[in-house]
């Protein structure tokens, strides 16, 4: 099978901090994997350099075979990978319903036309109405984000995600501050995704991550120092040493 | 959002076109009470369009779009000075000129919005300053195509479709204009809800998130400068033809920073706001500056202390919350 996304060697430095070092792996296409690792160990930098957030220090980035490692964040996107954030960075002053529409248009190419209908476009208007009624938000559609409640606004993230069509879909941490009633439909989203897509998904949660992955990596220190099944993650001493010892102080995170 | 774009929003299921009715019979019950308020005035009415003009141009970048500019006069005052240009070159049908003008401001729009949207904050402010004050600099050296400090004079247009004639009590250009500022309004009223309008929305609340759905950030904002600038154009032209001389107040750092007033005054991120704040502004600043002719920039200060510390998201934000409750309906909207 092809790989959607590859790293190769991939490293990042701020001055003389190496965040990340050395890591390479690939997704393919129906992996579902979650990147875990304690505070500190350079998760988000990675995510962020697989975004085109910040360019790597050194190493290649392909998708779908061809080097991105150069692109820049909208091409990127365009081409199915897709992330959502850890903190939730939505259009703030805009509905629900328009914030995803938003991501809708963008998708199909409908954002250059100056004198059409937006977000009540037939053809946008069924596709954020089913996927808003999937996460259970249909009811806010008309709300402006900034008025909305922190468990509500990951979800529209995730809802954001879901509509660009992703064929790599990076996750940030989505459970995190969500009310324990409403984490259930993150993971259940998640589940429902397309099968041939690949997930990456950093987590904290344990749960979590045995109820979703197949298959984990595990960062310390910017290094990628394991890469398995979960029972194996928590059979591995290395691991243990490295962070399942500190689970118990990451498992909630300030 | 203004109280009275949610009340066109709730109405839209029962008419498609209701915001824009809303628009041209907003704009024609103004335009009927200028002239019954100041009938022998109807220069300073004609005058005060081609300024909302550029108060609702310099609200797509700024209010739409996130923009700071402190130099949007340069887009305006260009254009009046291509206008006069064409007009004393032989060109003087005003619809053609009014297409100089739109065509002047988007080429002046798309140059500044080009250097000035490739920053962010403070020196993107500074840099749309420099903009401004360099063609300022440049309208006054440029004496044989601009008129220097007198001004550029002998814009004597046709008269409007072959028929109606700039007279000298302004009738035709006050009627003009308003039926102009109509059209450019309702055609914006329609441009913001577009897609692109709303993506420029999106941009102004968080870039990276914008880039995050797969958009490219800079190209928009050029755009939008680009269509800010026809608009600005369009009050240009109207301005040289109408008043027959453009001066170099119409490229000053007072206009840029007057209109930016303005739209906060009347609330930026709506176009009914640009709309009211700079007609508010402007009737207030004339009636005040006409029977107080020592103290009335005083007055004006006090206007706009009053408006920040009572409707600090201007003017239209303030209807938006009363009308609801002065008139019970839309309150659930």
């Amino acid at each position: 099978m092809t790989d959607l996304l590859t790293l190769d060697k991939v490293s990042r430095s701020f001055g003389g901090l190496r965040v990340n070092e050395n890591i390479s792996f690939r997704l393919a296409p129906g992996d579902r994997v979650a990147l875990i690792g304690p505070n500190g160990a350079g998760k988000t930098t990675l995510v962020n350099v697989i975004s085109g957030d910040i360019p790597p220090t050194s190493g290649t980035l392909h998708l779908e075979g061809d080097n991105i490692t150069r692109l820049g964040i909208p091409a990127r996107v365009q081409r199915g990978l897709v992330r959502t954030f850890q903190v939730t960075r939505l259009f703030a002053t805009l509905t629900a319903a328009d914030n995803v529409a938003l991501a809708i248009m963008q998708r199909k190419g409908l954002t250059r036309r100056f004198f059409s209908a937006a977000t009540n476009a037939p053809e946008v208007r069924t596709e954020w109405e089913q996927l808003l009624g999937t996460l259970g938000i249909a009811h806010l559609a008309r709300i402006t984000v900034s008025q909305l409640a922190y468990g509500q606004q990951r979800l529209l993230e995730l809802a954001i995600g879901l509509a660009l069509n992703p064929k790599v879909l990076l996750l940030d941490e989505p459970a995190a501050g969500v009310p324990h009633d409403e984490a259930p439909k993150i993971l259940e989203a998640i589940e429902r995704l397309p099968a041939d897509i690949a997930v990456l998904m950093i987590e904290h949660d344990m749960d979590l991550v045995f109820r979703f992955a197949k298959r984990v990596l595990v960062l310390a220190n910017g290094r990628l120092i394991f890469e398995g099944t979960p029972q194996a993650v928590t059979a591995d001493a290395e691991v243990r040493r490295a962070y399942l010892g500190s689970y118990a102080d990451a498992r909630r995170p300030a | 959002m203004a109280g009275l774009s949610t009340l066109a929003k709730t109405s839209d299921r029962a008419f498609p076109f209701a915001a824009e009715l809303m628009g041209v019979l907003s704009i024609a019950a103004l335009g009927m009470l200028g002239f019954l308020l100041f009938p022998d005035d109807l220069a300073f009415l004609t005058r005060l369009i081609g300024i909302t003009l550029l108060v609702l141009s310099l609200d797509l970048v700024t209010g739409y779009c996130g923009v700071a500019t402190l130099g949007h006069a340069a887009l305006f005052g260009v254009s009046a000075y291509a206008v006069g240009n064409a007009c004393i070159g032989g060109i003087r049908e005003p619809i053609l000129l009014l297409g100089v003008g739109i065509i002047a401001g988007t080429i002046m729009g798309a140059i500044s919005g080009a250097l000035i949207t490739r920053f962010r904050g403070l020196p993107q402010l500074v840099l749309s300053i420099a903009i401004g004050q360099l063609v300022a600099a440049l309208a006054n050296k440029l004496s044989s195509v601009t008129g220097g400090s007198d001004g550029l004079s002998g814009i004597t247009p046709d008269p409007v479709l072959g028929l109606f004639r700039f007279d000298m009590y302004s009738r035709t250009a006050f009627t003009f204009s308003l039926i102009v500022l109509a059209v450019v309004f309702v055609l914006l009223l329609r441009f913001v809800r577009s897609p692109f309008g709303l993506l420029c929305r999106g941009i102004r609340d968080d870039d990276l998130r914008a880039q995050m759905i797969g958009a490219t950030v800079y190209p928009r904002l050029v755009i939008m400068y680009a269509v800010s600038g026809a608009v600005a154009g369009v009050g240009g032209a109207l301005n040289a033809m109408t008043a027959g001389v453009v001066g170099l107040d119409s490229v000053s750092f007072e206009r840029s920073a007057e209109v930016l007033v303005m739209l906060v005054l009347g609330g930026a991120g709506n176009l009914w706001g640009a709309l009211f704040g700079s007609v508010v502004f402007q009737i207030f600043e004339h009636i005040v500056s006409a029977t107080n002719p020592f103290h009335w920039m005083t007055l004006v200060g006090l206007l706009l202390i009053a408006i920040v510390l009572f409707a600090p998201r201007g003017l239209s934000h303030g209807v938006a919350v009363l009308w609801p409750k002065i008139f019970k309906r839309g309150g659930r909207a």
